[in-house]
This record gives structure tokens, C-alpha cells and sequence, in this order.
């Protein structure tokens, strides 16, 4: 279950995407986004779906990585899809019994589907091409505006890391301590929601105490390593732009551009609704 | 003065109860003094609760003295201020080799001391490689540390410290949580380390067999030091350490034995190798005695 998520699961290759400032790849995931909930065109998803290969291609990533992240949202995807299908009133197609389907409810269904999925995919290409250190080192660098907020950035970022550090030690823990309270008769499957959840107690709680104990083993090990706060450390991975990550910057402004121009053009839709008759 | 030198070194930890009182104190070192010279190999033997680990962090500066004072290359830990020159000079490796992994990459997390001190990039990246391949890790840089063996973790871990460039590395049972082999290759590293590089080494353990070794072996026992001398010397006194609660190797138990039914072997044989090498020699001063004897019975 947990195990799916492909979150902080790096996967080296050494692709041009691997190489971009983790700025660029931040901005770029939320250009994307963005992109793909402002513009709900037909053309314009094959523009996404156009950009979305190419950047899987080139990243050298395998594909099926990608859709690691997909098994995690199924049942939201599945319950999206059907009320839009379902209730979404306008012009009826097909209609049996109490139940309805619309021209807009399919067309909704449809797009939604596609963004959640192009959503998820668009995030497991960062985190699948960007060390998690990177990620928040980016992000440590984009938001050190708020510094002179007194917002400890450098902290917030450090948590993160270490966060993402941890996900799968934590994980595999979660399963030893599940696999041993199975062995002593504990049932993790069987029973109502509240019930299931009254029986995750043995879990959680072997859960935290070890990571209460790890995380006051980390402190140690990092003091002991001379770490004090942001101040006085010197970064061996600076982040510097360079001129791969300019033009990645004007591919992303020219695809938005593109997305832009698209959509304001309706021919894909016309053709397809008249061949169908609708 | 030597590179690490306790004095009449104590330490309490404290219970408190909800309101921040003390209730309750237990010593865990007990007027320990201790003098290391620098380049040595020193290894602590002691059972769990004799006050080892205790004594280990003091050298790091992580914890600090209830009474008497411990110094580092001549700084005294108590000093806020020399705090972390304190942690450059002596590193510390800790046990579980997950808890003490920072970085996501291996060379990200060998480059964690150095960046927290402040070294500028390409110097760090120097270290880094130097590091890498000091302890043999350098193929695996680019690696996730999740994908490593405990013993390679290990590793990592040690040359996360040897990047600081300490002149001390303690090592509080670096090897407690590791298979025979990771065992093995951790050890080899530490003694590599010490060899080449002339690196002070404090290991802390309680397998036997990786103190064979040493210089010198410090044993203790309820926050005391008990037993000191080169392994020969503490390895010798088979009776002396049991009463301490700890083994003796292998060897050195057979050694015991067979001087107990009467065979005249040296005392002070640690490994294997030295065993048959003693026995070899035994069986050739008797062949003679035996010869006669065999002629006899026939």
C-alpha cells in the first residue's frame, strides 16, 4: 500500500533532466500543473501529453516508475470519474434506470481523469530525476526570499531532507513490526473502519518509539558531525544556473506559450463531437 | 600531554520526575583517568551498562563531565566555546549505521561534516574522494545508502567522519549490529585507517576478536576502568576477564584448557593462527617423548 508511492524514490540516470538546477524542475512541475487545470482543450492535453513523453523519454527514466505513483490515487481517480460521469447534467447520451450520462459529464469525467493522472506523472518525473537533497536545496534557494521574514527556511528544509531520508527506512519498519504482530495473532484486515483502525494501535505505537529513538540517535550523529543551523555552511553542490537550465527556462515559457495558443483554438473538439453526432 | 587525557572523569545520568526535579542519579562513569597517545589503537571492552558508550561520547563532546574534566588534543570539553573544534578533532561512529546516515546519496553524506564546517566546495569534494576511497566506498558514491550493505553503511559512515579530517575517530560499537562479514570489513577499514593514516582510533566493543589487534585494551566494568595492557597482557588473564562478565577468544580459551590439564603452552595466544603455530612446535619438542612412548605400547 504505502510502498507505492514512488515520493523521494530517486532513480539515477544520467539524463539532461537529471542535470537541471532543481529550480528549473520545480518551476517547471508547477508550470505544468497549471497549465494542465487552466487550459481544459483537447489540443491542449496533446500538447501536455506531447511534453509529458518527451521529457519521459529523454529522462531515461522507465515508464512503468512512473505509474508506481498512479496505484496510489486509484480509488480517488475511480470516484472522480464516476460522480462527474453521473451527474454532471446537459445533453443526455445514454440513460438507463435512474442514471444519466451527459456530452459534459463525460467530457468533465474525461478531463479530470487526465489531469489527476498527467498531475501525479508530472511530480514523479521531479522526484524520480531530482535527489531529494536537491529538491529541497531548490526549494531551500527559491523561498530564501521569506528569510527576511524570520521564516527558518534552512530548518524547514533540513526536516524535509531528512523526512525523505527516512520514508523508506520507516516504511520497511512499518512492515517488520506488522509482520510481527501478525505472528502473535494481531489482524490488520478483517473488520469495520473503526475497528481497523483500533487495530493499527500495536502498530503505531512500536512505529513512533522507534523513530522517537532514531530521530535521537540522528541529533546525536549530526552534532557529533559539527552540524549547527544554516549559518557558516558552505554547500558542495551550490546551486548555480547554467545555460542548460536558461533554455529548459524557454522551453517551459514556449510550451506555455504553446498551451496558450492552443487552446484557444476548438477544432479537435468540433470534429470529434460532429463525427459522433452529438 | 597525549591527544585524549580524562582525569577523575564522572558522569551521572539524572531521572527527573514531572517537575524537573532530580529523583533519582545513577553513575554511569566512575573516576575514569585515561591517557591517549596520539596515532594509538586503543580498544574498551566492557559488557552492556559498564559505562563504554558513556565514556565515548564524552571524547565527542556530547556529553560532558557531572565531575573531573576530559581534554582533546589539549581542549577541555567543558570549554562552549572550543565546541566544535572539539568535534573536528575527535569524530564519532555510532552503531546503527542507519541513524547516522544524513545525506541521500553517499557522497552528499560524506560531505555533511565538511559543509558544517564550512570548507570551501572544491576542498570538499577532495575530501569526499579521498575519503571514498579510503574505506573503499568510492564506486558507490552515487548510490542510495538504503541500498547498502550494514557493513558498507559502516563505511560510509567512517569516512563520513575521516572527510572532517579528525585526529581521533571513536567508534562506539561500530559493529554491534552488523553480520560476521560486515564485521570483517568494517575492522579492516578502522585498522586501515589507523595504519595509513596514522589516525588515533578509540573502538569500542565487545566482540573479542576485534581487539586482538589493538595496542592497547581497557576494560570496563560499572564505569571503571578495571583491566589495561596490550591484548597479550589482558588476554592472559583467562579467570580475571570472565569474572568480568566477558569471553575470551576462542584460542586463547583453548590455550586455557589444555594449561589447565597440563600442557605447557604459552599463556597469552589470541588468534588461531597462533595456536597451531604453538601447537606445531609442542607436538615438535615431544615427538621424541611421544615416539618412545608409542614404541612402548606397541
Amino acid at each position: 500500500m504505502l510502498r507505492e508511492i514512488t515520493l523521494g524514490q530517486y532513480y539515477p540516470t544520467d539524463s539532461v533532466i537529471h542535470k537541471l538546477d532543481p529550480r528549473v524542475k520545480l518551476a517547471g512541475t508547477l508550470v505544468f500543473i497549471i497549465s494542465l487545470f487552466a487550459f481544459g482543450k483537447i489540443e491542449a492535453y496533446l500538447v501536455a501529453t506531447l511534453f509529458l513523453a518527451s521529457v519521459i523519454k529523454i529522462s531515461k527514466v522507465p515508464f512503468k516508475f512512473m505509474i508506481k505513483g498512479l496505484r496510489a490515487i486509484i480509488m480517488l481517480l475511480m470516484i472522480t470519474v464516476i460522480f462527474n460521469l453521473f451527474l454532471v447534467s446537459g445533453t443526455v447520451v445514454v440513460k438507463f434506470w435512474i442514471f444519466q450520462i451527459t456530452v459534459e459529464g463525460i467530457k468533465t469525467a474525461v478531463s479530470m481523469a487526465v489531469r489527476l493522472i498527467y498531475l501525479i506523472i508530472g511530480s514523479s518525473v521531479m522526484t524520480l530525476t531530482t535527489t531529494p537533497n536537491d529538491l529541497t536545496d531548490g526549494l531551500e534557494k527559491a523561498l530564501s526570499p521569506l528569510k527576511k521574514l524570520h521564516v527558518p527556511i534552512h530548518e524547514i528544509a533540513m526536516m524535509m531532507s531528512i523526512a525523505l531520508r527516512f520514508i523508506p527506512i520507516l516504511l520497511e519498519e512499518t512492515d517488520k513490526i506488522m509482520k510481527a504482530q501478525q505472528a502473535r495473532g494481531a489482524d490488520f484486515e478483517s473488520g469495520n473502519l473503526l475497528q481497523r483502525a483500533k487495530n493499527m494501535v500495536p502498530l503505531l505505537v512500536p512505529l513512533f518509539i522507534s523513530a522517537f529513538r532514531r530521530a535521537n540517535d540522528l541529533a546525536m550523529a549530526m552534532e557529533a558531525r559539527g552540524y549547527h543551523g544554516g549559518e557558516g555552511r558552505t554547500k558542495m553542490r551550490p546551486l548555480e544556473y547554467k545555460g542548460r537550465d536558461r533554455a529548459a527556462y524557454l522551453i517551459l515559457l514556449a510550451y506555455f506559450l504553446v498551451m496558450l495558443a492552443v487552446s484557444r483554438l476548438n477544432l479537435v473538439e468540433t470534429a470529434l463531437f460532429s463525427a459522433l453526432g452529438w | 600531554m597525549g591527544i585524549i587525557k580524562a582525569a577523575k572523569l564522572a558522569f551521572d545520568y539524572l531521572k527527573l520526575d514531572e517537575n524537573g526535579n532530580v529523583e533519582s542519579k545513577q553513575r554511569a562513569v566512575d573516576g575514569v583517568d585515561l591517557e591517549v597517545e596520539a596515532g594509538d589503537f586503543i580498544a574498551i571492552l566492557g559488557h552492556n551498562g559498564s559505562g563504554k558508550s558513556t565514556l565515548a561520547k564524552h571524547i565527542n563532546a556530547i556529553l560532558l563531565p557531572s565531575e573531573g574534566a576530559l581534554w582533546v588534543d589539549g581542549k577541555d570539553t567543558q570549554d562552549e566555546s572550543k565546541l566544535w573544534e572539539i568535534r573536528q578533532t575527535a569524530g564519532m561512529v555510532f552503531q546503527n549505521p542507519d541513524n547516522q546516515i544524513i545525506g541521500t546519496i553517499v557522497d552528499e553524506d560524506v560531505g555533511f561534516g565538511p559543509e558544517n564546517m564550512g570548507v570551501p566546495r572544491d576542498e570538499i569534494w577532495e575530501r569526499v574522494e579521498k575519503s571514498l576511497r579510503a574505506v573503499g566506498m568510492w564506486e558507490y558514491r552515487s548510490h542510495s545508502p538504503n541500498k547498502l550493505s550494514g557493513g558498507q553503511k559502516q563505511r560510509v559512515a567512517i569516512a563520513g567522519v575521516v572527510a572532517m579530517k579528525p585526529k581521533c575517530i571513536v567508534l562506539d560499537e561500530p559493529t554491534a549490529m552488523l553480520d560476521p562479514n560486515g564485521r570483517k570489513e568494517v575492522i579492516r577499514t578502522v585498522h586501515e585507517l589507523n595504519q595509513k593514516e596514522h589516525v588515533t582510533v578509540i573502538l569500542i566493543t565487545h566482540y573479542m576478536e576485534e581487539v586482538i589487534d589493538a595496542d592497547r585494551v581497557i576494560v570496563m566494568d560499572a564505569g571503571k576502568i578495571v583491566m589495561q595492557g596490550t591484548p597479550h597482557e589482558v588476554f592472559g588473564r583467562v579467570e580475571e576477564l570472565k569474572s568480568w562478565r566477558l569471553d575470551v577468544p576462542q584460542a586463547t580459551l583453548v590455550t586455557h584448557d589444555l594449561r589447565e590439564r597440563g600442557f605447557d603452552l604459552r599463556p597469552d595466544i589470541l588468534s588461531n593462527e597462533e595456536l597451531v603455530e604453538e601447537l606445531v612446535a609442542y607436538r615438535a619438542a615431544h615427538a621424541q617423548e611421544e615416539g618412545t612412548a608409542r614404541v612402548h605400547q606397541d
